[in-house]
C-alpha cells in the first residue's frame, strides 16, 4: 500500500482535522471502556455524513486497510478497540435524529446518536427507547447495534436487536444495502438480516441508518427491594417471583460484597446486614400493575425476607435504583483493580453458579463481588485483585475464565450484553464446536472477503494485543458509567 | 429421523426440500421433482421445557398446537399468536414462513422469541446458533436469521423459544369505525396512550363497503380488567369516531379464527406483506386484492389477490414486498427485495452447492 496515497486519499474525504494521524491525537482513540488493551491506529477519521463513511470504507477496502467504526468508545469487551495500523472511524459526528414518527412508534437515527437522547427526543409523545445499557447517557446507538446491548429489562422487552426494525448499512467492500422496514414486522420477508447484523460487532459492516421501535411510557412503576439473610432464599424468591406468573420488568440481585460497596458510596439505606437484597420492580397500566404488586409483595413476604421495603414516590425509587446502578464503581473502594464478567446462566442454575463462583474465588484466594440481573440469568462477577502486585491480573484473568466455564457448563453463554470483543473471543470454541464456528466464518468471509472489518474481534484466532492493565475507566471513576 | 439422518440425506442428495405440516400450500410448499423431500413431521417432540426458566426446546416437526398445549398447562403462552395452529402448522415451518399473528403486536413476533436453534447447512454439517438462555449476545444471530429463511439456507432440526406466563383472563372490545381512515387513526391516537393492548388487529367489513372493524385484546389479572376496559371505552368514546364499542366475553375463537385464518380460507393466493400503518391505506385500495385483514395493529397485512401481477406492482410502487402464504408463483416473495444481494452472500456461505431451493 502507498501510505501517503492512502493518508491523502482519507484528509480528501475528511479534510483538515477531521483526519488525526499525529501520536498525540491517536492517544485517546487506543482504548475503549477495556481498559485493559490499547492499540495506535495508523488514522482516526471524523466523517460527518454517511456518504463520507462509505467514501472511507470504499478507500480502505481498496488498500486493505483494517478499520473499526466507533462511537463512545464504550465498549467492555474490547469491541471498539482500533486495529493496529487500521483506521478508526468515529461516528460521533453521525448524530442526527433524523425523523420521529410517533404515531407509529418508531424513529430513524444516525449511529452516533446517543442512546438517551433518543428516549429525551421522544419523551414528549409518551415514548421512550427500551434497552437501557448503563453507559446509556454517553454511548451510543450504533454501538448498541454492533453489540446487541441489553440492559436491567431485557426479560420483558429483550435487546437491542428487538428494537431495531430497519438498517442501512455499508458493507466492508462499501456497497451499501437497506433492509427492514417501519414496520414493526421488521424484514418480514426473508431471512432476518436485522437479526443477523445486529450484534456482528462491526465484522459485517457499519450501520449508518437506523429505524428504532419505541414504547409508550409505562404509566406507573411500582418497585419493591427485600433484605434476605442468604443468598439462595434472595434466588429462591426469584423463583417464586417466576412462578406466581407475574413478569416483572426488572429482577436484581446484590451480594454482601457489593452491598458493602455500595452502602459505602452512596448510603443506600439497604436493610443492614443483608446477605443479600433483591429489587423486583413492576410496570405497566396503573390498574394493572396495582393489583399486580399485591400479589408481588405476597410473594416477596412469603420468601423469607428479614425486611422488605416498598418505594412510596419516586424519589425513594431513585434511591433503591441508586445503589444497584452505582453498585461497580462503588466496588472500586474496595479494590484498587477488578474484573467484571458477564456470563449467564439459565435462571435455574443462579444458586448452583454462585455456589461453584464462591468455591473456585476461595481457590484463587480472590474476592468476587456478585452484581445479576437475576431475571435473566446474566451474571456480572467482579473479581477484585491489586494490579500492583506481580501477576495478579494473570491470575484474576485466570479466574475469570474459569467462571465463564461454569456458566458454560451450566447450560448458559459467554456474554449477555458486553459482547465478544477482544476480550472473551478465545472462550468462543468452549462455547461453539468447530463447525459453528466454521459456519461463522464461512458468512464473515462471504460478506468481508478481505477481512478487514473489525478484524480479531468476536471470532477466535488472529494476533492478541498485550494485556496492558485493569481497573476503572476513567469516566467510571468518575460515576459517569457504571458496568451494569 | 434426526440431524445425523437429515445431514446424510443431504451429503448424498443433489437437491434438498424440507417439509412440514403443509398448511401453505403452493410456492411454499413447491417440490420440485428431482429434489428429495425430508418430511420432518417425523422430527418432533419437546427436548425440554424449563416453565421457570421461560423456555422450551422442540424439535421443528413438533406441530405448534402441542407447543401451544404443553406451555398453556403451566400458565404460559407463546405471545406471539403462531398462524395456523389448528391447521396442523409446525414450529419449524412457522419459523422458516415468519407466520406470526395478532399477538405479535404487545411483545414483538417470530424473531423476538427465538433464542437458539440447531440446524443442518448445505453441506450436512450440524450447525448451532443462539442458546438457551433469554439473553444473550455471543456469536452470530443465526437463530434470528432463520426466521423466514423459508428452508433454503438450512435446515432447522431443534428450536428454543422464549414463552411468557399467560396473562389470567382476556377481554375483547369490537369498535366500528365509518372508514379505515378513522380505524387507523385510532391506532395512531392510541399509540401514545399508556394503554397495554395485547393485540389489536382490523379489517374492511365488506371489501366494497367502507366500514371497518377493530379488535381490541386485553389481557390481565381479573380484578383490574373490567377497570381498565371501562376506561379504555371511555377514553375511545372522548377521543375517536368509534360508530360503536360492543365488550365481548373472550371466549377464544374470535381471535383463533383470525389466526387460523378462517376469513382467507377460499383464497387462491394468500400474501403476507409487512406493512407501516401509514402506507396501509394505498395498500388496501390495490384493486387486485380481494379480502385482507390487518394483524398486529395494521403493521402485518394479510392479503387474497387472484390477480399477483397487479398486487407485485403496487407493492413495487410502495417499495414493500410480500410473501405468499398460500399459492402459486414463480418465486414465495413478490415485490422490492433490494436485500437480496446480502442474503446471496450468506446463501453462498451455508449452502454452496445449492441443495436447497434459490433465495
Amino acid at each position: 500500500m502507498n501510505t501517503e496515497s492512502f493518508y491523502q486519499q482519507l484528509q480528501e474525504i475528511c479534510p483538515g482535522r477531521r483526519t488525526l494521524t499525529r501520536d498525540v491525537d491517536l492517544l485517546p482513540y487506543e482504548s475503549d471502556a477495556l481498559v485493559a488493551f490499547s492499540t495506535k491506529p495508523a488514522a482516526v477519521v471524523l466523517p460527518e455524513s454517511a456518504e463520507e463513511v462509505v467514501a472511507i470504507v470504499k478507500v480502505c477496502y481498496a488498500a486493505g486497510v483494517p478499520f473499526v467504526a466507533r462511537g463512545s468508545g464504550t465498549s467492555l469487551s474490547g469491541g471498539s478497540m482500533p486495529i493496529k495500523d487500521g483506521v478508526v472511524i468515529a461516528l460521533n459526528r453521525l448524530n442526527a435524529i433524523k425523523h420521529i414518527d410517533p404515531e407509529q412508534r418508531t424513529a430513524v437515527v444516525e449511529p452516533g446518536v446517543v442512546n438517551l437522547h433518543i428516549s429525551n427526543a421522544v419523551k414528549q409523545y409518551g415514548l421512550y427507547y427500551a434497552p437501557d445499557p448503563s453507559s446509556q447517557s454517553i454511548c451510543t446507538i450504533g454501538g448498541n447495534v454492533a453489540f446487541n446491548s441489553g440492559g436491567a429489562h431485557c426479560l420483558k422487552y429483550g435487546m437491542t436487536s428487538n428494537h431495531v426494525l430497519g438498517l442501512k448499512v455499508v458493507l466492508p467492500d462499501g456497497e451499501i444495502v437497506e433492509f427492514g422496514s417501519e414496520s414493526l414486522e421488521g424484514m418480514g420477508v426473508g431471512p432476518d438480516l436485522i437479526g443477523l447484523f445486529v450484534g456482528s460487532e462491526g465484522l459485517f459492516g457499519i450501520a449508518l441508518e437506523i429505524t428504532v421501535r419505541l414504547l409508550p411510557i409505562p404509566e406507573q412503576y411500582k418497585t419493591v427491594l427485600a433484605g434476605y439473610d442468604t443468598l439462595e432464599k434472595a434466588g429462591d424468591a426469584v423463583s417464586a417471583v417466576v412462578a406466581s406468573g407475574l413478569l416483572p420488568g426488572a429482577m436484581e440481585i446484590m451480594d454482601r460484597l457489593a452491598l458493602k460497596a455500595a452502602e459505602a458510596a452512596v448510603k443506600t439505606g439497604y436493610p443492614e446486614g443483608a446477605a443479600a437484597v433483591l429489587i423486583v420492580e413492576l410496570e405497566g397500566e396503573s390498574q394493572q400493575v396495582e393489583r399486580e404488586f399485591e400479589h408481588l409483595v405476597n410473594v416477596i413476604e412469603g420468601s423469607g425476607a428479614f425486611e422488605i421495603q416498598v418505594a412510596q414516590n419516586e424519589a425513594h425509587r431513585a434511591k433503591i435504583w441508586k445503589g444497584r446502578k452505582g453498585a461497580f464503581s462503588s466496588v472500586g473502594r474496595l479494590s484498587p483493580d477488578y474484573i467484571v464478567q458477564d456470563g449467564v446462566v439459565p435462571r435455574s442454575q443462579l444458586g448452583k453458579a454462585l455456589a461453584e463462583i464462591e468455591k473456585v474465588s476461595n481457590s484463587y484466594g480472590l474476592q468476587v463481588a456478585n452484581v445479576f440481573h437475576a431475571g435473566d440469568g446474566n451474571l456480572h462477577p467482579l473479581i477484585l485483585y491489586n494490579g500492583r502486585e506481580q501477576g495478579a491480573l494473570e491470575h484474576a484473568e485466570a479466574l475469570a475464565g474459569e467462571i465463564l466455564a461454569i456458566c458454560i457448563k451450566l447450560g448458559g453463554t459467554l456474554t449477555g450484553e458486553h459482547g465478544i470483543g477482544i476480550e472473551k473471543r478465545d472462550y468462543m470454541p468452549q462455547l461453539f464446536s468447530e463447525t459453528d464456528l466454521d459456519a461463522m466464518y464461512a458468512i464473515r468471509n462471504r460478506i468481508d472477503d478481505k477481512g478487514i472489518a473489525n478484524p480479531g474481534k468476536k471470532l477466535p484466532g488472529g494476533e492478541a494485543p498485550a494485556l496492558k492493565m485493569h481497573g476503572m475507566h476513567p469516566l467510571e471513576k468518575a460515576g459517569i458509567i457504571s458496568r451494569e | 429421523m434426526n440431524a445425523s439422518e437429515i445431514s446424510e440425506i443431504i451429503k448424498k442428495s443433489s437437491k434438498v426440500v424440507p417439509k412440514g405440516g403443509r398448511t401453505k400450500p403452493g410456492s411454499l410448499c413447491d417440490m420440485p421433482s428431482d429434489a428429495t423431500v425430508i418430511d420432518l413431521t417425523q422430527l418432533c417432540g419437546i427436548v425440554e421445557y424449563e416453565p421457570d426458566e421461560y423456555t422450551i426446546t422442540a424439535k421443528a416437526g413438533t406441530s405448534i398446537k402441542t407447543l401451544i398445549e404443553a406451555v398453556a398447562a403451566n400458565g404460559q403462552y407463546l405471545p406471539f399468536d403462531p398462524l395456523f395452529k389448528d391447521n396442523g402448522a409446525t414450529l419449524g415451518g412457522t419459523i422458516a414462513a415468519n407466520s406470526s399473528g395478532s399477538g405479535r403486536y404487545r411483545y414483538g413476533g417470530i424473531r423476538d422469541f427465538i433464542l437458539g436453534i440447531y440446524f443442518v447447512d448445505g453441506m450436512g454439517n450440524i450447525v448451532r446458533g443462539g442458546g438457551k438462555v433469554v439473553k444473550n449476545a455471543s456469536g452470530f444471530d443465526l437463530s434470528k436469521f432463520m426466521v423466514g429463511s423459508l428452508g433454503r439456507y438450512g435446515i432447522l432440526t431443534e428450536i428454543t423459544m422464549k414463552v411468557f406466563p399467560k396473562p389470567a383472563e382476556y377481554r375483547t372490545l369490537e369498535v366500528t369505525f365509518g372508514s379505515l381512515e378513522d380505524a387507523l387513526n385510532c391506532t395512531f391516537a392510541l399509540a401514545n396512550t399508556p394503554f397495554e393492548m395485547d393485540a389489536l388487529d382490523f379489517r374492511r367489513v365488506t371489501r366494497d363497503g367502507r366500514e371497518t372493524n377493530l379488535w381490541i385484546r386485553l389481557g390481565g389479572l381479573p380484578e383490574s380488567l373490567p377497570g381498565r376496559l371501562n376506561r379504555l371505552s371511555s377514553w375511545l368514546e372522548q377521543n375517536t369516531s368509534a360508530q360503536t364499542i360492543i365488550r365481548k366475553e373472550f371466549d377464544g375463537t374470535h381471535w383463533d379464527g383470525l389466526n387460523d385464518v378462517e376469513w382467507g380460507q377460499e383464497a387462491k393466493n394468500l400474501i403476507k406483506v409487512p406493512v407501516s400503518p401509514r402506507k396501509l391505506l394505498t395498500l388496501d385500495k390495490c384493486e387486485s386484492i380481494n379480502r385482507a385483514h390487518y394483524y398486529g395493529g395494521g403493521n402485518v397485512a394479510l392479503v387474497s389477490a387472484d390477480d399477483l401481477g397487479g398486487l407485485t406492482s403496487t407493492l413495487n410502487n410502495l417499495k414493500l414486498n410480500g410473501q405468499l402464504l398460500r399459492g402459486d408463483a414463480e418465486h414465495p416473495h413478490l415485490g422490492n427485495r433490494g436485500w437480496v444481494g446480502l442474503a446471496q452472500r450468506v446463501k453462498q456461505a451455508l449452502d454452496p452447492d445449492s441443495k436447497f431451493l434459490g433465495v
